[in-house]
């Protein structure tokens, strides 16, 4: 691992240059799953707040090894703590997974486009999240919660692999102990000591409690898994102007230069990560985007 | 017997039926009620029933070698457990077991499996609607197959 820089001599206008990576310093690292962490980072040097919006994601550097993007999954009410939640999968994020306590990242951001919830006042909100895709929506959940008499019924439904692979298993329980939130979980498989739900998010579309025709839903996870929830949604009669989705692709300017991260005639970086389903549905079943 | 036919018509799956087949399905439908840990049907068996699930929760499972039993897909309040009452064999390819006190309506397919040779027509009309719920779980059981969680989303 390099060195880290010496904070003391950081005077950059990190806002002015979107291009150069800031040090935080890791403060705790906490264990999600077996190959799920989350990393909380303080600003070091004279960048005392970090204000971000749900939804927004930040290019993260590990010294000497690599740069990627990663959805910011804290609070956004909390700007002196920045929060990631990724899985040890690449290069970047299995040499994250080694940093301790102490140890400094270099982060980019926040980019990209937000979760519209200013927009979904006075309506029923669905977050529909699959894998790790909750964590990307997770401030957005943060955010209806803090002001929750704001919203309608708030409804989450999140799927995953197995009953190992739930994240912020405390948070959760925390929220389905909550009368206003409606929290349901599914697992794709389970062995017979399981009690909750086995089967695809999708599923529980068509019981969940909100009135479609006046609903916003935000959905993130695995292309494929957000594809078949928006159809869904829709046969349920949510207008596929209301559903939002977050996209992935190769970002690495993240600031809508280099094109690695084109997606037809938008920029992931840049015009999303978060679409308006309509904007892009028909591009979801084009292999060849 | 009326309570009986008025929760068949007004369950998404008998929807558009005329009177006189909700009449003739109610004739062959039952309550029943399986406590938690109860084994509906098992792998194997005859099949001759379906359910309409009311209240509670049911897995579809598999016993596997080692490993015990796997769980497939749970189904709850307002879910129809069991198709293969309507196609040969007439044996059950899971376990089903309630998870929780589970009430259901309990339809007697063999009696309906006569009605639908005689009747075409009412044999289509619920021909259709499992062909529904079977897309669904034929479209589910693709993305499970999928393993979608398994790479970064």
């Amino acid at each position: 691992m390099a060195t880290a820089p010496d904070l003391q001599s950081l005077k950059v206008d990190y806002k002015r240059n979107p291009m150069l990576p800031w040090p935080f310093q890791i403060r705790r690292v906490k264990r999600e799953t077996e190959d799920t962490f989350t990393v909380e980072l303080e600003p070091q040097g004279d960048l005392e707040e970090f204000p971000f919006l749900p939804g927004q994601f930040n290019m993260v550097y590990v010294f000497g090894v690599g740069e990627i993007p990663i959805s910011i999954s804290g609070d956004p009410a909390n700007t002196r703590i920045l929060i990631h939640t990724t899985r040890a999968v690449g290069t970047v994020t299995k040499a994250m997974d080694k940093m301790r306590r102490g140890d400094i990242l270099g982060i980019r951001g926040p980019f990209g486009t937000p979760w519209p919830i200013n927009q979904a006042g006075g309506k029923d909100v669905v977050f529909v999240a699959g894998g790790i895709g909750l964590a990307p929506l997770r401030p957005a959940l943060y955010e209806v919660v803090t002001h929750r008499e704001k919203y309608g019924k708030v409804v989450l439904l999140y799927g995953t692999r197995t009953p190992n692979d739930v994240l912020f298993r405390q948070e959760l329980e925390h929220w389905r102990a909550r009368f206003d939130l409606e929290i349901y979980v599914t697992v794709d498989r389970a062995m017979s000591g399981w009690r909750g739900n086995v089967g695809v998010v999708t599923n529980l579309i068509s019981r969940a409690p909100f009135d479609p025709r006046n609903t916003m839903a935000f959905v993130c996870g695995p292309e494929v898994m957000m594809r078949f929830t928006s159809m869904e949604l829709h046969k349920r009669g949510v207008d596929n102007e209301h559903i939002f989705v977050s996209m992935e692709r190769n970002m690495k300017c993240a600031i809508g230069l280099c094109g690695h991260c084109q997606f037809g005639s938008f920029f992931v970086c840049k015009d999303g990560p978060v679409f308006r389903y309509s904007q892009i549905k028909d591009m979801l079943v084009k292999w060849e985007i | 017997m009326e309570d009986l036919k008025k929760i068949l018509i007004e369950h998404p799956f008998f929807k558009g039926l005329n009177e006189e087949y909700t009449s003739l399905i109610v004739g062959c439908a039952s309550n029943i009620r399986a406590d938690a840990g109860k084994m509906i049907l098992r792998e194997g068996e005859e099949a001759n029933h379906f359910y309409l699930i009311r209240s509670g929760k049911v897995t579809l499972q598999l016993i596997t070698p080692n490993k015990g039993p796997v769980i497939i897909e749970t189904l709850d309040e307002g879910d129809i457990l069991g198709w293969s009452w309507l196609v040969p064999p007439y044996t059950w390819h899971f376990d089903a077991k309630a998870v929780e006190l589970t009430r259901m309506i309990a339809l007697d397919g063999k009696c309906l499996r006569n009605k639908c040779e005689n009747d075409h027509h009412l044999g289509y009309e619920l021909l259709k609607r499992f062909a529904d719920i079977m897309t669904k779980r034929l479209e589910s059981t693709r993305l499970q197959l999928m393993d979608v969680y398994g790479d970064r989303p």
